[in-house]
């Protein structure tokens, strides 16, 4: 080792090489990126951390209530920013036995003199009880649209599941409400100046 | 020839009148390009800090007295994104260009062409990113972190604008990473295995390696802004199925990485340093390197220690935090190394050895306090308030940026050919150290008592350490003024500096003349 190479050439690896390497790496890293989205969406259906429910639930197993418990279940309602509607839910909190399908409405009214599109989107609390609630019926599997002044109740049918952790006694489920027709343009500079200034 | 190596040490790289703008423009010399990344980032430096000037002046008193609170978060958002990619980055990438080939003994950088170019997006990028200012609706003003849907919903019609500057800064990066890669892995001198490598070369190496892993995830998270804000997407829109949570776990990827790219070259030049003002060999060589490539491999499984608060499960909370506190084993050994080195060595306490000494002692309170935020249920306390700031600016200010001036002061005699002014820069030093510490270590304090970050009035109680801490941010910018003095009067003359000033220095960069010849190592030296 103490003896130097003769050789005074020092590269055998030639620069293109290095950077073809290089380059895959940031195209993959960048792919990486965009593969974090859907990842992070399994990863959440998987464990339901973000709270979101699933979609549709469709089981052939035979429906049985677990007389021994009951889960009080609350119902939340909010409005997406700038969404003028009624939004609230017809039952506030529910006492329900795990395993029997349920059935509440939440009322929404359209008091503007257009005609909208709304989107409710689902969130629940705790977290991990996520898994447990599946809806057979939501009015979140779909776009509501409501003529100017018209009203309507949405059907919400779910089921909480038996294998609900017995620490669990209580599940908030939460909708927002977005409007779907405006979709706000941050190149809208007056609506933008003003939306910051209004904390300010 | 001898103008090309007197040009080349002038300070502004404009119109040099021996050769014209056209030489900086179009050069593809590490030197000439190195000098210009440093002269960019200084000047950046002080344009972040002048906003941070803004920023303490208003925190000077509670009440609004002179900054509309929009125009304040437009100053804390500039002032971050331009001290961690204007200031910090540039900076450690023009240390790379000056002193890598110097180092390992190579005749340039082994990309000279697309050298020239990453430096000169960087003007462009930071052109687009400073023009906000000017712009209808404001700067971007959402923090340096820009968390969606602050930045997408309601960020200002600027946004689009900030977006293209990260890209083109990103761009910029990238190719700077690339270049330092090819550059060490082909062009050392013969005989300089990997395990003889300086350690400013091995921690640029994995600072690359880090730049070319998250740099293209930044780039990736501000294109879904971008797709998001104009082009109709919903990644982070939840009303269209996103999930605004996912932006903060995009981000985090890439920005737990970046805070050690912008630290690790820090450790290699004090690794340097330290033993040259001792007069001893480092202690501990080996574990040196592998403390760098293992601290730079967890950096990429802690990034959900930023944020607890958002509500992740036990399981992962407990995972984040014994993954980053596991960070604090490797740094250990790197500070019990630097402290091993000193240890009996035969001291003495130049300019760039008190800002070594320095960055050891502050940037390790710097990571205690990260060790606290650390603790998943404590870090619920402390989640945005001024204990996260005084957190970040101990490892960046005393970490990042006194391991820049302590290279700097180092070598500004092999870049210069003259000795700085030794008295100025130890008065630059105590200034930066006092003004620094008065800042910063007050706003533990205030952290802890409960004031929140980023915001431009405050309520009566936290008045008394506002008041220290502007007091001090307003000694440490001003000394930085002394900085440039130092450096402008070092590079227009001073008591001629020997190819090596500094006796306990070791490395090939001693081995050329001062000032560097703006040609060296066209014959790679022989290494034992």
């Amino acid at each position: 080792m103490t003896e130097a190479k003769p050789t005074p050439q020092p590269s055998r690896r030639s620069n293109g090489r290095v950077v073809g390497w290089c380059m895959a790496g940031v195209l993959g890293m960048f792919a990486f990126g965009f593969a974090m989205v859907p990842l992070y969406d399994v990863f959440c259906e998987i464990t339901g951390i973000n709270g979101k429910t699933g979609g549709r639930y469709e089981s052939t197993a035979v429906v049985e209530r677990d007389e021994h418990r009951t889960v009080k279940v609350q119902f939340l309602a909010q409005n997406g920013p700038g969404m003028p509607w009624t939004f609230r839910p017809v039952t506030r909190s529910i006492e329900v036995h795990p395993g029997e399908p349920v059935t509440i409405n939440y009322f929404a009214q359209n008091p503007t003199a257009q005609a909208m599109v709304g989107q409710a989107v689902p969130s629940l609390s705790p977290s991990e009880g996520t898994l447990y609630f599946h809806k057979t019926e939501c009015f979140c599997f779909n776009q509501q649209p409501l003529e100017a002044g018209e009203s309507v109740e949405m059907p919400l049918i779910f089921i909480v599941d038996k294998d609900l952790p017995e620490h669990i006694t209580k599940l908030t489920l939460s909708y927002t409400l977005y409007d779907q027709k405006v979709t706000p343009a941050v190149s809208d500079s007056a609506r933008v100046t003003k939306t910051t200034n209004d904390n300010g | 020839m001898s103008a090309v190596a007197d040009t080349h040490a002038q300070d502004h790289h404009h119109h040099g009148p021996a050769k014209g703008f056209s030489r900086w423009l179009l050069t593809t010399n590490h030197k000439d390009i190195g000098s210009m990344y440093l002269i960019f980032s200084f000047a950046m430096f002080l344009l972040g800090g002048t906003m941070a000037m803004v920023i303490r002046a208003e925190l000077f008193q509670p009440g609004l007295q002179i900054v509309e609170p929009e125009f304040f978060n437009q100053m804390t958002t500039m002032h971050g994104l331009i001290m961690v990619f204007g200031a910090v980055m540039p900076a450690f990438v023009g240390l790379a260009n000056w002193m890598l080939p110097l180092m390992i003994g190579a005749p340039d950088m082994a990309l000279p062409r697309m050298n020239n170019w990453s430096f000169w997006l960087l003007p462009c990028a930071f052109l687009i990113l400073v023009s906000t200012l000017f712009m209808s609706g404001g700067a971007p003003n959402f923090g340096w972190t820009f968390y969606a849907p602050l930045s997408t919903t309601y960020g200002p019609p600027s946004t689009t604008f900030f977006i293209f500057a990260i890209h083109i800064m990103g761009v910029s990066s990238i190719m700077g990473a690339i270049n330092v890669i090819a550059t060490i892995l082909n062009l050392r001198a013969p005989g300089m295995t990997l395990m003889k490598m300086p350690l400013f070369v091995w921690t640029w190496l994995i600072t690359a390696f880090l730049l070319i892993a998250v740099m293209p995830v930044l780039a990736g998270v501000v294109t879904m802004m971008l797709m998001d804000i104009n082009f109709g997407t919903s990644f982070f829109d939840a009303s269209g199925g996103g999930d605004p949570v996912l932006f903060q776990h995009v981000f985090w990827f890439f920005g737990h990485p970046e805070v050690y790219i912008m630290i690790l070259p820090a450790f290699g030049a004090v690794s340097h340093i330290i033993p040259a003002f001792s007069r001893k060999p480092l202690f501990g060589y080996a574990s040196m390197v592998y403390a760098v490539g293992a601290i730079a491999l967890l950096s990429f499984v802690v990034w959900a220690h930023h944020m607890f608060t958002v509500g992740i499960p036990i399981a992962g909370q407990l995972f984040f935090m014994y993954a980053t506190m596991l960070i604090a084993v490797p740094t250990g050994v790197k500070v019990f190394n630097w402290v091993a080195t000193m240890f009996r060595g035969a001291l003495s306490f130049e300019a760039p050895m008190l800002f070594s000494v320095a960055f050891v002692i502050l940037f390790t309170i710097g990571g205690f306090s990260g060790l606290m935020l650390a603790i998943a249920p404590a870090d619920f306390q402390y989640h945005d308030t001024y204990f996260v700031v005084a957190h970040f600016h101990y490892v960046l200010v005393p970490g990042a940026i006194f391991g820049i001036f302590a290279s700097a002061y180092y070598w500004l005699p092999k870049w210069t050919g003259h000795m700085y002014d030794e008295t100025l820069a130890q008065t630059h030093f105590w200034l930066s150290f006092v003004g620094m510490n008065l800042a910063f270590f007050p706003m533990h304090f205030l952290g802890l008592a409960g004031m929140p970050r980023r915001i431009p009035d405050y309520a009566l109680q936290f008045a008394d350490f506002n008041m220290v801490s502007s007091v001090g941010a307003f000694m440490f910018g001003a000394s930085q003024l002394l900085f440039l003095f130092i450096v402008v009067k070092c590079v227009k003359g001073g008591e001629k500096a020997a190819a090596k000033p500094w006796d306990g220095a070791e490395g090939l960069e001693w081995t050329v003349p001062s000032p560097a010849p703006y040609h060296t190592f066209a014959t790679p030296p022989e290494v034992k």
